[in-house]
């Protein structure tokens, strides 16, 4: 069997490295040079060397939603970790309806984050009007526990799906052991079940993380930056930069902070994975 | 067997890959069009207008339709390729900035010769870079119907005071007539060009002709005049001011339709959507208190510029020019702008469109009012428009004077600072 993997592993290596080649090597290079440039079609750049970097630290609109994701970001991966945690414990002790209440925490995950940003947008917009505030297009505090408790209501039933996947896999011996020496559920859940599960923890917190960064579709739908551009995070501030503005010096620009989006992303997503798991207990 | 299933396999994952890289081409030997069309609304019948052309000479001409609100992010994708379209369109000098490297100079073109002058074409240093060939206008649709019920005629309204004046007497008596004054003013989206682009365009208008043009630099002469119509649209309306922001275009057609509103601030492009009511609208000129408001017209002018690729082929180029000048000189090509699509076209071979809204139009125009032109294509960019629409928005919600001079700050100095940051 392994002879033959070896054998044989280029051949169906191949497709998907062609794929992965084509779909990505290439754009991200093509990409990589083109922040070194002023353009208006890709085909016909014009290389400034490293000015559009240069610009990328004067321009206050792309510090500031940098911010914004930021402070996102932390409040959300706690909220969705913790919330997700919780359900998962709940669900994983045996009671009458567990696979209904699963499927319905699932549920929001299958929807579009445009369809839903949406929705939230005429929900929360109805209670700001009940309540006699401004409305979401006037409102950056709405906007930004608006996008917090859309994104949660739509990752709380993912996170918690692989949290459950980790908690049954604790094994039965230990929780037992545990019990015989006379430890009290908080003790088992934070000195047994939790470094068990630190797996999931990695992987969820890793997927949080990104999301939280990556997040496009739902900041665009519910809030799109207004007002004044205080609800904006970095993708979509990108995406204004290239697509919103006219003039090639905006082209290379979007592109170069695309780059360094691309590289922040990846170094903070590297740094959190080395960090938890230096946790991970081997079984 | 195990080979050839690997083999297989990798085949079929090969496919995946290529297949969306094929088809769609076009022969390059032979001089063809290929034209980005701008909207959406008329995408049939260029669709149809191509076709008569192929079938009368031969050339093959592609029509491609972007997504509302997509052009941009087409034409960017499509001109990278390497059969790029022949013709495309902007949206006037500032659209014109993106595109200038690839706009061909239509100088000594037929199609040049017809149009009706250079206010309709985009002319920078002595070159022709696009030519208009849609003319549209707007101002604010009454329905008289309505009007006459609350005792009035469009006669009444000459005037930015007599506007106000009956406004504000029908939203007085607003739960006894069942109407409100002026539909929604929705700063959504789908709505709030109409504000911040249409609106302001007649306070730029005013100051262009009485301070005269320094790119770069408006003074904000006639701002009060934007606030005080903008308070009329919003304090006599269906809806609490504070609403506005989450209203979309839609709820002030609706309103319309259901003879909720008599004032509705639009275009003639509008006239298919009040298709149902058309009957009982008319349109009058949109009155803001500023200058000889009795002889006052409605407003006139146009955003939508044809430009050839000047990339392209010379063979390619020749096609399009002769594609160009045949939509406006032949008996088909008139027939399908001014009919088909009921486009104004500027151009000497025009016919009278069917629309009711431009009708009255001309007829304004032969009874020897003023036009206000269309001067919005000079505002320096989407930001500006943004950033002053936010600030209206903002404004409607609570409508202090604080607020109103982020209005008039985001319009003067945002227009300075947005006039630097696209011209360097």
């Amino acid at each position: 069997m392994e002879k033959a993997l070896k054998k044989y592993g280029p051949i169906f290596v191949l497709p998907t490295l062609l794929a992965f080649t084509i779909g990505f090597i290439i754009p991200f290079i093509e990409g990589l040079y083109l922040s070194f440039c002023q353009f208006t079609t890709v085909k016909n750049a014009k290389f400034v060397g490293l000015s559009n970097y240069q610009s990328i630290l004067a321009d206050e609109q792309f510090i500031s939603a940098f911010g914004f994701t930021v402070s996102y970001a932390v409040v959300s991966i706690v909220v969705i970790n913790v919330i997700a945690l919780g359900l998962a414990l709940l669900l994983t002790r045996e009671l009458k309806g567990t696979n209904i209440f699963r499927t319905v925490f699932f549920m929001p995950n299958l929807i579009g984050g445009i369809v839903l940003g949406y929705i939230w947008q005429i929900l929360i917009n109805c209670v700001l009007s009940i309540v006699g505030q401004p409305l979401l297009a006037l409102n950056s505090q709405a906007g930004y526990w608006g996008l917090i408790i859309l994104t949660a209501w739509q990752q709380i039933g993912y996170m918690m799906i692989i949290y459950i996947a980790g908690l049954q896999n604790v094994p039965d011996d230990l929780i037992e052991a545990a019990a015989i020496d006379g430890a009290n559920a908080w003790q088992t859940f934070w000195k047994v079940k939790l470094p068990m599960i630190m797996s999931s923890i990695t992987v969820c917190v890793f997927l949080t993380l990104t999301n939280s960064f990556k997040l496009f579709d739902q900041n665009l739908a519910l809030t799109a930056g207004d007002p004044a551009h205080s609800t904006e995070m970095l993708a979509l501030n990108i995406y204004q930069t290239f697509y919103s503005r006219a003039g090639m010096q905006w082209k290379g620009f979007g592109q170069a902070k695309a780059v360094l989006f691309c590289i922040l992303v990846v170094v903070i997503s590297f740094a959190q994975l080395r960090a938890t798991r230096s946790k991970e207990v081997q079984r | 067997m195990k080979k050839l299933l690997a083999l297989i396999l990798a085949m079929a994952c090969m496919l995946t890959v290529f297949t969306a890289c094929g088809g769609g081409e076009v022969e390059a030997d032979t001089p063809s069009v290929y034209y980005l069309n701008f909207k959406p609304e008329q995408d049939a019948q260029w669709q149809a207008l191509a076709k008569a052309y192929t079938d009368e000479t031969g050339v093959p001409v592609t029509v491609v339709t972007a997504a509302s609100g997509e052009y941009e992010t087409t034409l960017m994708a499509e001109m990278g390729k390497s059969d790029a379209p022949t013709l495309f369109q902007v949206n006037g000098p500032v659209g014109l900035a993106n595109w200038k490297d690839y706009c061909y100079d239509f100088s000594g073109s037929e199609v040049y010769g017809q149009l009706l002058g250079d206010d309709f074409a985009l002319v920078e240093d002595g070159k022709v870079y696009g030519l208009a060939y849609v003319i549209e206008t707007y101002g604010i649709i009454a329905n008289t119907k309505l009007l006459d019920k609350a005792g009035y005629t469009v006669e009444d309204i000459k005037s930015f005071a007599d506007l106000k004046k009956v406004a504000e007497d029908i939203q007085a008596r607003k739960d006894e007539l069942g109407f409100a004054a002026f539909s929604s003013a929705g700063m959504d989206g789908s709505s709030d060009w109409r504000f911040k682009t249409h609106l302001a365009n007649l306070p730029l208008t005013f100051e262009y002709q009485t301070e005269g043009i320094t790119p770069g630099t408006i003074k904000g002469t006639y701002l009060d005049n934007y606030r005080n119509i903008w308070d009329l649209y919003i304090n006599n309306s269906t809806c609490d001011p504070a609403e506005l922001s989450a209203k979309t275009g839609n709820d002030a057609v609706t309103e319309m339709i259901d003879g909720k509103a008599v004032f509705y601030q639009n275009g003639t492009w509008a006239a298919g959507d009040l298709a149902a009511i058309i009957d009982d609208l008319t349109m009058i000129p949109l009155y803001i208190g500023v200058g000889d408001e009795a002889n006052q017209g409605l407003c006139t002018g146009s955003e939508n510029y044809w430009c050839v690729n000047s990339q392209a082929s010379q063979e390619d180029i020749d096609a399009t020019l002769a594609f160009l000048n045949w939509c406006v000189t032949s008996d088909t090509g008139i027939n399908g702008m001014c009919k088909e699509m009921g486009f104004v076209i500027p151009f000497a071979k025009a016919l009278p469109a069917d629309n009711k809204f431009v009708k009255e139009a001309d007829a304004m125009i032969a009874a020897g009012k003023a036009s206000i032109g269309w001067n919005f294509p000079t505002m320096p960019s989407e930001e500006w428009k943004n950033m002053v629409g936010q600030a209206l928005t903002t404004y409607a919600a609570d409508q202090t004077d604080d607020n109103w001079n982020v209005v008039v700050k985001n319009f003067v100095d945002g227009w300075a600072a947005e006039y630097k940051l696209a011209n360097g």
